[in-house]
């Protein structure tokens, strides 16, 4: 079937494209893009609304699944469904399941459960090492040819140096980043929050930040000495951020990623509007002004690659707990979008194509998929953004399963109208009108 | 701050709950030591009770050990007539069992008044003051705030002085993991205090400047002058950190010996929270001394408990009036 997507703005930064751009697919691919395309027999034809813009699908490299072992958080099957919710056409999911996704039957699991969801697209993530548990290298290989996509022990940092080294040069056989979770884990200690005033006045234990920079010098050191590819996973300080550019300025393979907490929240945030809330809860932490302030300089620079969400979901009983024993994590997928539009975008630190950069170009190029651009040809993985569309955060109306969000009832310009996955519309926002046209 | 009033001084606390010094305005604060004044009238009475809390039930719950300051919140209670429960968890056995709040919710089932709470996470007084219909007290929430015991600390200190505003006070100790040392600033630059706070720099938590008090590491330049000492436990497993070398060094370096108390005024009075460790952070001349308030402040306690909980129980008759 084809289907021609007329009028609108299309912005495809790959393919250097911003403007009117009618947009026409056949099938699963992206037949044509060009202006005013004819319309030709048994073409459906879909009028894009006015001030809609057309963008290469969005993808999330950075998400838990929780599924297999941990399924009252999520599964596959909720997570997916979040995903194309908040305008993400694939996701690259983190191996911190129960067992740890260090084999290929866990990862063919995965890429089952995905395909009966029949939603986004989940990109595995592998394990570095056994078990996550920093010793052995998990089979990578074997992950590999199961559909892994990059190798990481997010939750936990690769463990030792020799270990991140000989992981680096490993994986560079198959082509496959190293993701690291970069968070020195003797500096670390017991820590629940960042280091600095808040945490000092609410007596909450410290993350320092500097955690998190000594082994990002360590990672970057060490993709030099490699030529493997080192990526950070959810980049929080400035520390890091000074590192990673040092890293790009010698030439090495090394990107990173920051999460929109991290760009929006600060560490006050603990203080009020609600004290000790357990949704402010998360690692790396909400960090003080200058290191939000060194993120959105580093995303409007150009130092960023990504921004990914770690959308960690976990059930309201396991957040309703004193702020200590509560466990680290936000959900993230349906409130990306409308964030970085209200805050990079309207407020003028990035345009709309870098946005799509950081959102699709740039975690296509980096996990080594097709997607994040719409040439001809191209797979038909299409989001559809409402930018000046203000949306309200429902906690409760999320369709993740868990609802752990600080965003909750704040109003934000900028939505997600409509997912279209391999030529199918997966998702049309009901809270943006017009959107039903893209149905 | 302290010495102009603008506004009328208040008969009640705006709270419901008493969860830390950092909601109460000097007002407040004020009001809690003036009422603390006329219920220690009442120790000094052949029959040391008073009909105040009659009726009301109040629950001790605590999941740390504590001596201190759970007897002396039941001897309050006691004397205020109020009908007490005394819950201890150890803390170790409860990792797997009911949450915190299912626990407060079952004994808020048996309709308690007030719940007294002491816990090993910070904020646990806040979580359930959202949750529970009970007031809450905090006896202690982690490394957050003890607010009692800096208002009974306030309270043997203007017994002394006659004020706080004006006073040098220095904090010695264990700084970072002492939920005392943070009620207590607050308290004190509230009323206008000038708090010095020294400790090993491994021990200082960061920003804590933001608070409004000068830091050092060297004791002498806190204890200069000073009106107040008030010397802070040093828990004996803070070495397994590398928090400090050993107890001998650190007696060296920050112990408060008769030497250096020769430095504060000649009028300077010493506190200490308790309990102490001889020889560690104090020396015992120094908490058997005359200038040593010690023991005052235990006494000092069960007065300040009375206010807090009698004032926090006018609330209740002005609601239910309402």
């Amino acid at each position: 079937m084809k289907r021609l997507l007329k009028g609108g703005r299309l912005v495809d930064p790959a393919a250097g494209v911003d403007g009117e751009f009618d947009l026409l697919i056949d099938g699963d691919r992206v037949a044509r893009v060009g202006r005013n395309l004819p319309v030709e027999d048994g073409v459906q034809v879909v009028e894009v609304p006015r001030g809609f813009v057309v963008v290469p699908g969005l993808i999330d490299m950075h998400v838990h699944l929780r599924e297999p072992g941990q399924e009252h958080k999520e599964t596959v099957a909720t997570g997916t469904r979040s995903a194309v919710a908040g305008g993400f056409t694939a996701v690259a999911c983190m191996p911190n399941t129960t067992p740890v996704n260090d084999n290929a039957s866990i990862t063919e699991l995965i890429l089952r459960r995905a395909a009966e969801a029949d939603l986004a697209r989940v990109y595995p993530i592998g394990a570095v090492s056994r078990g996550s548990n920093g010793e052995l290298l998990a089979d990578i290989g074997e992950l590999h040819r199961a559909g892994c996509v990059a190798i990481s022990d997010d939750g936990k940092p690769v463990a030792t140096a020799l270990l991140m080294r000989r992981a680096l040069e490993y994986a560079s056989m198959f082509d496959m980043p190293v993701i690291d979770h970069c968070e020195d884990p003797s500096l670390k200690g017991d820590g629940v929050a960042h280091e600095g005033y808040y945490a000092s006045a609410l007596g909450l234990r410290g993350l320092p930040a500097a955690a998190e920079t000594v082994m990002v010098q360590r990672d970057v050191t060490l993709a030099g000495l490699t030529g493997g590819h080192f990526h950070l996973a959810h980049m929080s300080t400035a520390g890091a951020l000074r590192a990673i550019r040092d890293g790009k300025a010698q030439g090495f393979a090394v990107t990173c990623e920051v999460a929109p907490h991290h760009f929006v929240l600060t560490d006050a945030q603990l203080e009020s509007p609600i004290q000790y809330d357990t949704n402010c809860k998360m690692n790396p932490p909400l960090r003080s002004q200058e290191h939000v302030d060194a993120m959105i300089e580093g995303i409007a620079d150009g130092s960023v690659d990504v921004i990914a969400t770690d959308h960690a979901p976990h059930h309201a009983d396991e957040k309703k707990q004193e702020f200590d024993r509560a466990p680290f994590g936000i959900v993230g997928l349906e409130t990306c979008v409308p964030l970085v539009l209200d805050r990079l975008v309207h407020r003028g630190h990035i345009s709309l194509a870098r946005a799509v950069e950081l959102l699709s170009v740039n975690p296509a190029r980096i996990l080594r998929r097709s997607g994040g651009t719409l040439k001809e040809g191209s797979v038909a993985d299409i989001t559809v953004l409402a930018p000046d569309v203000e949306v309200t955060i429902r906690a409760e109306a999320l369709f993740s399963k868990s609802k752990n969000t600080p965003f909750d009832g704040w109003t934000l310009r900028g939505a997600a109208a409509a997912t279209i996955v391999g030529g199918r519309t997966v998702h049309v926002n009901p809270a943006v009108s017009g959107a039903e046209k893209l149905a | 701050m302290a010495g102009q009033t603008p506004n009328p001084a208040p008969t009640r606390l705006k709270q419901r709950h008493l969860l830390g010094i950092a909601d109460l305005s000097a007002e407040e604060i004020l009001l809690v030591l003036d009422t603390a004044a006329a219920m220690q009238e009442i120790a000094q009475r052949p029959i040391k009770k008073v009909p105040a809390l009659r009726g009301r039930t109040v629950v001790n719950l605590f999941f740390e050990p504590s001596t201190r300051t759970r007897t002396s919140f039941e001897v309050a209670e006691k004397r205020l007539s109020a009908d007490t429960l005394n819950v201890a968890i150890a803390t170790s056995s409860v990792v797997k069992g009911e949450t915190l709040i299912d626990t407060a919710l079952n004994l808020e089932a048996m309709s308690p008044d007030f719940i007294v709470l002491r816990h090993s996470a910070s904020g646990a007084c806040h979580l359930l003051s959202r949750v529970c219909r009970s007031r809450i007290i905090n006896a202690g929430d982690g490394m957050h705030e003890h607010p009692t015991q800096a208002l009974l600390d306030a309270f043997t200190i203007r017994q002394h002085k006659g004020r706080i505003e004006g006073l040098k006070v220095a904090i010695i100790g264990d700084l970072l993991h002492s939920r005392v040392l943070r009620s207590n600033v607050l308290l004190l630059t509230k009323l206008g205090a000038e708090v010095w706070v020294c400790g090993p720099p491994t021990l200082v938590p960061p920003g804590i400047e933001r608070l409004g008090v000068h830091v050092t590491a060297k004791v002498d330049e806190a204890v200069e002058g000073a009106d107040v000492i008030m010397m802070l436990r040093i828990q004996l497993e803070r070495m397994q950190g590398a928090f400090f070398p050993s107890l001998r060094e650190y007696f060296q370096v920050f112990g408060m010996t008769e030497e250096r108390v020769r430095r504060a005024r000649p009028d300077a009075i010493i506190m200490h929270p308790g309990p102490m460790n001889r020889g560690v952070e104090i020396a015992s001349e120094v908490a058997d001394g005359p200038y040593s308030v010690i023991l005052e402040q235990v006494t000092n306690g069960v007065a300040v408990r009375m206010a807090v909980l009698y004032l926090l129980a006018g609330g209740v008759e002005h609601e239910a009036a309402a």
